[in-house]
């Protein structure tokens, strides 16, 4: 009997790759532990192991082969005791499937396809007619906007773990050890309270640090030095000391990694004064906004999302695209109902306003992109054109950033309003690992679109 | 012996091999420094500032003009005198923690706008809106004034980054108490420092009481000038009551980290003679042994002391001391008549740009 050899998963988010290369031909017998073949993922090229013994009867995806979707039957081994030819797979080879298939309905319960991210994305208005759209994974614009501002300013450095020799944990700061050298980019030992303070130090001393957490999660070990060391310091010295320094790296859910690797920290960040927060969505935002960041005189918290960095967006060919710090943007037009979202969410918002308008409901999306300062003219501006608004986060419902942007429409709008504001976020709890919890506790197309529903009393 | 194998050793040789030799270059030890007559009166006068100006702050603390938390540096003037002296304003910086007046004084800093912070005032070094703990003074490298024990190792590890990394020669002198050597971030910047042979020298001012725990409460490895070591950063002690002694220790740590070998670690054996702040009645020690330190090892009479071997007369020591009291009479009016911070200036310095 065959048994099936199938594209790997070799991280938590990974949904394809391209079979880069074959390291055994038809006929080779292999053992447990042999390389057979070399798969690029969007971050790394990782080497596939056999774990059967046998012979090599077929290969059923030729190298170099993109897109192959993980799950897919690559090859076929036959085993030496088993009769040779028989295609038929192993039945509990079957099995893996299934969990994969689950895997990626869980992903895909708050990601958006990569060939279903919007290319209609509004592009800010004062981009000049005619600019050529270049499309750009969000992880290569956060990187190219490092690599720009690296590149007109000697002040300004990457530090933090694998940032350098390893290219990036998520690969974001590919490259960069290459272009830049040791000096500015710089690998630190696991050491979060630590090199976060080295980094508020330099900056304080006049550099300008970029300092990539692996994940915002690790951040709780260094969020004295960005609240208490960086946030505060200009204010304390009566404007004296200044502190620009961006914190960044990914914030929020990635795929089946548990409830210690999934939080978003946007709440807690964007309830700091002195501190800039920013999340954006799409690569062009990225980019624009990072720059932004790292030109910025003051702290900045730039949350990124790990679902997102492989995303393709189109992103304006400019020398120099910086987009402003604390502008909203109206990243779909409606008139029926506002979806107030960022990061992630504003995929999610973006996929029920098609749904929605399906349904002949026209809901207007607004990206928020800077939390902090918040951008409330534009979401009043909306609610006041469509007198409903559902805030939609992943992120948990209490003391949230739509629980302010509630506030805020009850202070500022409620004369605007026709219904009660309602909001969609992730559920109440630690998020679970199982696919079916996983799924359960995030927010979900749907019920932005039953949300929408009750505002607009359809 | 050619042979590493320590497998068929008598043990009388395990025994013997015992005492842990230098693996590495270590600084030597440091010499007193010796000082002429200009230099100590120098020494005297800044010291002799900073305890009249702590006392003059804590007066102003009991009259209710100053408010909240306030560290006073009384006792180990002879620490920041001694260590600041062998640095260059403008090029070595300074990083300490809440108890910092006494380094902003011995680093030039005009007493006045510091005592107008203390009161909460405009014309403050921080316009009043830092208080005691939080000065700075970016034209003289000093980088405050840091109310959370522990974090200015980390900062000034950063400040000492920015050094390196500029190659402007300026080393990083980062204070910091016996209190804080407990705190992980502290581990994990002399792991970053060594590693990267950072300019820095980290000062333990061991005044014995971390709030009101004693070193030997709190410290499995109360030595602290060892607690570098494993880090392979050396660590020397050094008389904190003694500023010619300080003085000596700064001149070879400095001597270490300009070469380029990395961070060093010294600790200062000090003593404050008040509580942990103003609101500490200090219960957790006797009279006597306040006492016995004032008598016995108080850094001003050394000098004075010092003075005299060298033939200072009374007269010239008369004359310092009245021009100091004058000095800080002139600070405590200043920050008594300048006006509060104007209501306005409450949602100003927040950000430093506009969006």
């Amino acid at each position: 009997m065959s048994i099936e050899l199938k594209m790997p998963a070799l991280s938590p988010t990974m949904e394809e790759g391209t079979l880069a290369k074959w390291l055994v031909k038809v006929g080779d017998e292999v053992k447990s532990g042999d390389i057979l073949a070399e798969i690029e993922t969007d971050k790394a090229t990782m080497e596939f192991e056999a774990v059967d013994e046998g012979r090599i009867t077929e290969i059923l995806v030729a190298e170099g082969t993109d897109e192959v979707k993980v799950g897919t039957v690559i090859a076929l081994i036959v085993g030496e005791n088993d009769a040779a030819g028989d295609a038929k797979a192993k039945p509990e080879a079957a099995a893996p499937v299934v969990e994969e298939a689950s895997e990626q309905q869980a992903t895909a319960a708050v990601a958006p396809k990569s060939e279903k991210a919007p290319a209609s994305l509004k592009i800010e208005p004062d981009v000049p007619a005619g600019t050529e759209l270049v499309r750009t994974t969000v992880r290569e614009a956060l990187r190219d906007a490092m690599a720009e501002e690296m590149r007109a300013d000697d002040r300004i450095f990457v530090m933090g773990e694998e940032v350098a020799e390893y290219q990036g944990a998520y690969k974001v700061t590919q490259g960069l050890l290459e272009e830049f050298g040791g000096r500015r980019v710089i690998d630190t030992p696991i050491t979060e309270y630590g090199f976060a303070g080295v980094g508020t130090g330099a900056a304080m001393g006049g550099l300008r640090p970029i300092i990539e957490f692996m994940t915002f999660n690790f951040a709780m070990q260094a969020i004295d030095h960005i609240i208490n060391s960086a946030a505060k310091t200009n204010y304390m010295s009566g404007g004296q000391m200044r502190c620009p320094i961006v914190f960044r790296g990914p914030n929020g859910a990635a795929s089946r990694v548990g409830a210690q690797h999934s939080q978003n920290y946007a709440p807690w960040y964007a309830s700091v004064p002195g501190l800039v927060v920013i999340a954006p969505y799409s690569a062009a935002d990225a980019k624009g906004l990072l720059k932004a960041a790292i030109r910025s005189e003051d702290p900045v918290v730039f949350l990124e999302n790990e679902l997102l960095y492989g995303q393709s967006f189109d992103v304006p060919k400019l020398d120099d695209y910086v987009l402003p710090i604390g502008k909203a943007n109206v990243v779909r037009e409606g008139t029926d109902v506002t979806l107030v979202s960022y990061s992630i969410g504003v995929g999610v918002a973006l996929d029920a306003a098609a749904e929605l308008s399906a349904q002949g409901i026209e809901a207007e999306v607004v990206d928020l992109r800077t939390l902090r300062p918040l951008d409330t003219d534009t979401v009043l501006k909306s609610l006041a054109k469509t007198n409903r608004l559902v805030c939609v986060e992943e992120g948990w419902p209490v003391c949230s950033v739509s629980s302010e942007i509630m506030a805020v429409v009850m202070e500022h709008g409620f004369d605007d309003l026709d219904a009660p504001v309602l909001r969609v976020t992730n559920e109440d709890v630690p998020l679970p690992y199982a696919a079916n919890l996983e799924k359960l506790a995030l927010i979900r197309v749907a019920d932005v679109v039953e949300a929408a529903k009750k505002v607009t009393y359809r | 012996m050619a042979k590493p194998s320590t497998s068929k050793r008598a043990p009388e040789q395990a025994a013997a091999a015992q005492p842990a030799t230098p693996n590495r270059e270590r600084p030597p030890e440091p010499k007193r420094h010796v000082a002429d007559k200009a230099e100590l009166l120098e020494y005297y006068r800044q010291m002799l500032l900073i305890r009249r100006f702590e006392e003059r702050a804590g007066q102003l603390y009991g009259l209710g003009l100053i408010g909240g938390f306030c560290h006073l540096y009384i006792g180990q003037e002879a620490v920041a005198v001694g260590l600041q002296s062998a640095l260059e304003i403008g090029k070595d910086s300074v990083i300490t923690g809440y108890r910092d007046h006494g380094h902003m004084l011995a680093y030039g800093i005009d007493p006045k706008v510091i005592m107008a912070e203390l009161t909460g005032r405009q014309a403050g070094i921080s316009k009043g809106k830092g208080g005691s703990m939080h000065m700075f003074s970016v034209e003289h490298r000093f980088y405050g004034g840091h109310g959370i024990v522990g974090a200015q190792v980390s900062l000034g590890t950063g400040l000492a980054f920015k050094h390196k990394y500029s190659n402007d020669g300026g080393v990083c002198l980062a204070y910091f108490g016996d209190g804080a050597t407990n705190q992980g971030q502290v581990y994990e910047s002399f792991n970053m420092a060594e590693l990267w042979k950072l300019p820095i020298i980290y000062v333990i001012e061991n005044n014995q009481y971390a709030m009101g725990t004693s070193v030997n409460r709190s410290s499995a490895e109360d030595q602290l000038y060892k607690r570098g070591e494993s880090f392979r950063i050396p660590g020397i002690q050094v008389d904190g009551m003694d500023v010619l002694a300080v003085r000596g220790a700064a001149a070879t740590a400095l001597e270490w980290v300009r070469a380029g070998k990395g961070p060093i670690l010294l600790e200062l054996k000090t003593y404050r003679y008040r509580g942990h702040s103003m609101s500490d009645p200090a219960k957790y020690r006797s009279r006597d042994e306040v006492q016995a330190v004032r008598d016995k090892s108080d850094p001003i009479e050394a000098v004075k002391r010092e003075l005299a071997a060298v033939g200072v007369s009374e007269a010239e020591i008369k004359k310092i001391d009245n021009d100091i009291k004058a000095i800080v009479v002139e600070a405590a009016d200043f920050a008594e008549q300048s006006p509060e911070p104007d209501a306005s200036e409450l949602y100003t310095d927040v950000l430093v740009e506009t969006y």
